[in-house]
């Protein structure tokens, strides 16, 4: 077995069993602490890969910023067992059938697919490398690339008059 | 030495290389509590500790030893692990970005070229950014885990404080990328010992930068989740012993670290000013140590900076550090990017 075989193993046995405490463990402080923990597994899959800027971009806006927000809102929250809201039975049914009707239309639409065949160029494709990576991005891709910075904007600004428009009801209340 | 298909070699090299800076930090940070002391008694007037050993130089080793020997107190009804978690984290983020700092060219031993960069990745500086913003946890898990409201609110204060800062923090970066052209760290240091250094093109982006590291290292006029008569203590009321220990020291590696970006991104980093040092006809071993000394001097001048400013500016009120980061640095750091852009732009043209 090659390093890199070893590496792989690795990571898929960390990726898929923090994944799964994610959905175990009972505090959600501990699931989002796991969650983090498998974006550094697939981080470090992307490395194997040599797409370094998508590892390196998994673990800012993934871990460093989305799961920061995660943190804070549960925390503020302070979500335990006991105050957690227990859903009936049939709900968790079909939650679960909803989940493997997922799965089964992912699998069937992968089945066929052209990268099944393909065979993953670990540590030597060199679209992953920043330099790369940005050239196609500005020529080959710069509208839809704008596009969705356009909406990122959007989406931002509608936050924020969202979040606006609750002080201005209450006039009185005080300055955040 | 081949097996696995690894030169174990090389491995060996970097884990020496890992051992010698990471060894270098603990030291430097427990001689720059020192220095604070020395610095803050010079500052008002009074000797600051002079009791162990000749002018006090064996404090930081009393204050690390009686760290150790108090009592260990983990709170009843905190998560345990969380709680030992959180110290731990601070303490290996802060360690972690020395690894992309290029400390100097590099040395020739053994009959091979060993750089004195632990790893010179292509995206150096994303990875200084993903480690900045990976800071948080140490403090967030840390205060959510003592079950104190005081220290919770700390922690939320210095969470939302981090992630404030680090937007300005990397839009100043990106004027710097520009002029470079490049992530890695190595080539941002060749560009400047060529081309001069990047505070002269970038005096503003500069000015963000330091203020920026300042809150993200949270100390003051930032230091608002230790603000003690706010928040008692702040995010490490309930530590005791070594575990206290390691927050306290984790701010001065931070410190430090941060002192070497700055110092290598905007200084010029092992670049010896004013001189053309390759027409010295000096060794490279000696060479390579000259400008591992000249990145020092920098990075204690800033240190100086940082504890210079604890000792004069107070600390702001909330709102003013929020309104600081985003309604000032922000727009500020924007305007350095576009200008910065136009200017690059309208120079190629010509």
């Amino acid at each position: 077995m090659s390093i890199t075989q070893i590496l792989f193993w690795f990571l898929s046995v960390l990726a898929l069993f923090s994944a799964l405490m994610v959905i175990t463990s009972k505090n959600p402080v501990y699931s989002v602490l796991w969650l983090i923990l498998v974006f550094f597994a697939i981080s470090g899959h992307y490395l194997l890969l040599n797409a370094q800027f998508l590892a390196i971009v998994n673990i800012i806006v993934y871990a460093g910023a989305i799961m920061v927000l995660f943190l804070f809102v549960i925390m503020l929250m302070n979500l335990n067992k006991s105050n957690e809201p227990q859903k009936n039975k049939w709900l968790k049914l079909a939650a679960a059938l909803a989940g493997g009707c997922l799965l089964l239309v992912l699998v069937a639409a992968l089945k066929n697919a052209e990268t099944k065949s393909a065979i993953a160029e670990s540590g030597t494709g060199d679209i992953g490398l920043i330099g790369n990576l940005g050239k196609a991005l500005f020529n080959d891709y710069v509208v839809p690339f704008e596009i969705s910075s356009i909406l990122f904007l959007s989406a931002m600004v509608g936050a924020v008059v969202l979040g606006k428009k609750e002080a201005s009801s209450h006039p009185s209340g005080e300055e955040a | 030495m081949h097996l696995l298909s690894i030169d174990w070699w090389f491995i060996l090299e970097k884990l020496v290389l890992i051992v010698i800076v990471i060894s270098l930090s603990l030291v430097i940070a427990m001689y720059t509590t020192y220095a604070e002391r020395k610095v803050a008694a010079w500052l008002q007037d009074r000797r600051g500790p002079n009791r162990a050993g000749p002018w006090g130089i064996l404090q930081p080793l009393a204050d690390g030893g009686k760290l150790f020997f108090k009592e260990e107190i983990i709170p009843l009804v905190s998560s345990k692990w969380l709680f030992i978690l959180g110290p731990s984290l601070a303490m290996l983020t802060a360690l972690l970005t020395s690894a992309v700092i290029p400390w100097g060219t590099s040395l020739h031993l053994f009959g091979k070229d060993v750089p004195l960069q632990i790893a010179d990745v292509n995206i150096g500086i994303l990875y200084i950014f993903g480690v900045v913003s990976l800071g948080v946890y140490g403090i967030m898990i840390g205060g959510w885990a003592s079950n104190n409201k005081f220290s919770l609110l700390a922690a939320i204060r210095g969470a939302s404080q981090m992630i404030s800062y680090e937007l300005a923090m990397g839009m100043a970066l990106i004027a710097v990328l520009m002029l470079t052209g490049s992530l890695q760290m190595s080539v941002i240091v060749q560009n400047q010992v060529e081309h001069g250094w990047h505070i002269i093109y970038q005096p503003l982006g500069f000015i963000i930068f330091f203020i920026c590291a300042l809150a993200e290292c949270n100390r003051t006029p930032f230091d608002l989740p230790e603000a003690e008569n706010e928040l008692n203590f702040g995010y490490h009321q309930e530590y005791s012993s070594m575990k206290l220990g390691f927050y306290l020291f984790a701010e001065y590696i931070n410190m430090f670290i941060s002192s070497a970006v700055m110092a290598t991104l905007f200084l010029g980093g092992y670049d010896i000013p004013f001189v053309n040092e390759t027409q010295w006809g000096l060794p490279q071993n000696l060479l390579a140590i000259i400008g591992f000394a000249v990145l020092m001097a920098k990075i204690f001048f800033f240190l100086f900076v940082f504890i210079w400013i604890r000792w004069t500016i107070p600390r702001f009120r909330y709102d003013q550090l929020m309104n600081l980061g985003w309604k000032g640095l922000i727009p500020l750091s924007l305007a350095n990017m576009v200008i910065t852009a136009i200017v690059m732009l309208w120079k190629s043209k010509t």
